[in-house]
This record gives C-alpha cells, structure tokens and sequence, in this order.
C-alpha cells in the first residue's frame, strides 16, 4: 500500500515536473522560430452597427473624431488620410504601465522614422492634468520635438474611452488602482480605412517587434492600392 | 489518500522546478535585483536606463552615490517634483512603495549601489530602517 501510495505520488510529482518543463522550456526557446508571417493583415475590430447586406461582416471602422494634440492643433480622421498609424492609451502621471509602453512605441517610431506614411497616436486617459502644455512637455522629454509624426492628443473622456473601445483597448476609471486609471497597454495599428489591422501588447517585447515586422505588410498593401501615388 | 494530496505534490513538483529554471529567465538570483524587476523596471529601465529625459536611469547616477541617505525615504514615500540626476532636470511623480518591508527596501538599494556602474557603499538592514524612520516609513521588518 505505501508502495503504490509512493508510485502515485511519484507519478503525480512526474506530470507536474514535466508539465512545469515544458511550459518554462518553451519559456526559453525563441518564439519566432515557428512563426509565419501572415500575407495580409487581418481586419478587427467589433460588429455593432447593422448589416447593411448579407456581404456586410466587416467590423466598424473607427467613428469620427476630433482630438487636439500637443501643438494644441486638431486632429481628426483627416490628420491619418491616406496613412498608417499606430495608437496606444497614456496619461502623464502614470506610474506603472506607461513608461514601458511609451518606451517601446518610441522603439516602433524610430524603426519608422524616415517613413512618413505612419504616423503616431497616444491619447491621455486624464485629461484633467494632461493638458496641452503637459502633453507637450511629456512629447519633448521623450524626445519628440513636434506633433509632425506623432500626436500626444486629448478630448473629453467620454470620447477617449470610447475611441480606446474602437481601438481595442482598455481603459477605465479605476480609484484602487495607482494612477487612479485601470488601462491595457495595447497598440492597435489601423490602416487608411479605419480598419484596426493589428492589436499588439505593449508591455511584451516580442509583441512589438511583431508590430514592427507587421506594419510594412500593411504599408505594401496600402501601396498596391494606389499605385499611382508617390512612393 | 485525499485528492488534495496529489495536488500539494504536483505542485510542491512544479514549484521547485520553477526555482531550479529561473536561470533562465533572471540573469541574477538575488532579492534585490528581483525587486528591482518587479517594481522599478518598467519605469527606470530593464537595466536602469530610464527613458530618455522623462523618467532617471538609476545606472550610473551620481543622484544614487550624493542622495544615498535619502534614498530609503525615496523609495517608501516616492517623490514628486523637479531633479537632477547627472546633469540633466526631470519632473515626473514617482510612487511610494508601502508594499515593502525595510529589508526588501535594503536589499533592493543595496543592489543599485552595487550595479550598473554604482560602486556605492551597501545598506545594513538597520541602517535603511534608522533612515526609514526620517519619513516616519520604518516597518521594522
């Protein structure tokens, strides 16, 4: 009986080691090694508005916004026409999440520098204390001296949750948590269209050099369909 | 046997595999550095870099070596308001840490001024708690 009390255990203890390996293991090993980079983006996003016809499955795009930057400029649908860009959710003050999501948007900015078909958008969740000049402070200390290439924007925040809603992102009043903001340190890349192409975590390396590896799939597409412009 | 049992031994199983690997995810095993990742890094830096002029690297920084009697009331309390670290001004709120005990803070400053290019001299335990008490932010722990 103790015996095959001890095998049990010893089997158990075996799942659980071998359960433990291969999830640290795989842990361990580069995770692009199997990876295959897709031909084209996928289209997300959420269905809420009725189909107009039966072929009608796409997702809402964006709704229409307007946004003022930290130039104290407008920024509307109209700034990213015939663009790319990439947007996340910030405020100034946040001391958990935000520094490390800025810091890896900042990494895909310089990956696209010279290219001036994307563009970058952050949108402060506070803007009580985020205003224009604070925004504008934030831009320069991270290193961006105009809103040329990349928004710091703010709007009342009914409009801001509900654009992080559009862009798949999270983002809530939340007193328990630091900050005074519960929010997700999502990327969603959207294409010319609207059409959110790509949702990427922040907070995760690996997740942001798929963003980067990503974007020029969607640039090539945008340019197959005007092949008349300017490349 | 209970069911309950076969959980404990599966897990106690997992868990000392978890620390027998974490070689592979932690290139230093100390509290300190483990600390460091877990509330600093994702403002100051993986490697203590900061992020450009918004948020100080803690690496090399002369604000580590001139501030260190202060530092254990930096960390319980946070900061708000402008600095200096090595010549150039920051202005960002830093949030206290409550959450720790006086040894961890310790172990967790003791492991900055003897990293990344800080060659500072350690902390004993009741040293950061004699200066913990300056802010009231002493746990005895």
């Amino acid at each position: 009986m103790i015996i095959r009390l001890f095998l049990r255990r010893a089997g158990l203890l075996a799942a659980g080691t071998v359960t433990g390996l291969s999830l640290l293991l795989a842990g361990c090993s580069p995770s692009s090694a199997d990876h295959q980079q897709p031909d084209r983006l996928p289209v997300l996003g959420f269905k809420a508005a009725a189909p107009t016809s039966p072929g009608d499955t796409l997702p809402d795009p964006i709704p229409a916004f307007r946004l003022t930057d930290q130039m104290g400029q407008p920024v509307t649908n109209q700034t990213f026409a015939g663009k790319v860009y990439v947007t996340d959710f910030f405020f100034a003050t946040c001391p958990s999440i935000c520094p490390k999501m800025q810091s890896e948007l900042l990494r895909v900015y310089r990956a696209f520098e010279d290219n001036p078909n994307v563009l970058f958008l952050s949108h402060t969740i506070d803007p009580a204390h985020d205003s224009i000049p604070v925004l504008r402070d934030y831009a320069e200390r991270l290193g961006i001296q105009d809103a040329a290439r990349w928004h710091f924007a703010t709007a009342p925040h009914d409009t801001i949750f509900a654009l992080a809603r559009a862009y798949m992102t999270g983002a809530e009043v939340d007193r328990t948590v630091q900050g005074g903001f519960a929010h997700s340190g999502t990327f969603a890349l959207v294409d010319s269209h609207r059409r959110v192409r790509g949702v990427y975590d922040g907070m995760v390396k690996e997740e942001v050099d798929r963003l980067i590896e990503e974007l020029p799939l969607l640039l090539r597409e945008e340019a197959a369909a005007q092949p008349t412009a300017a490349r | 046997m209970r069911p309950a049992g076969y959980f404990r031994w599966a897990a106690a199983g997992a868990f000392a595999l978890t620390l027998g690997l974490s070689s592979c995810f932690t290139e230093r095993q100390n509290e300190g550095a483990q600390l460091y990742a877990a509330h600093c890094a994702s403002c100051h830096g993986d490697q203590g870099q900061g992020l450009e002029r918004l948020i100080p690297g803690v690496a090399a920084a002369d604000y580590v070596a001139q501030h260190r009697d202060e530092l254990p009331c930096i960390v319980r309390k946070g900061l708000n308001g402008p600095l200096v670290v090595n010549g150039v001004e920051y202005n960002q709120v830093m949030p206290g840490h409550e959450d720790l005990t006086d040894s961890q803070i310790t172990n967790l400053l003791n492991f900055l001024q003897t990293n990344w290019g800080n060659q500072n001299q350690p902390y004993t335990i009741r040293e950061a708690s004699d200066l913990l008490g300056r802010c009231n932010g002493s746990d005895g722990q």
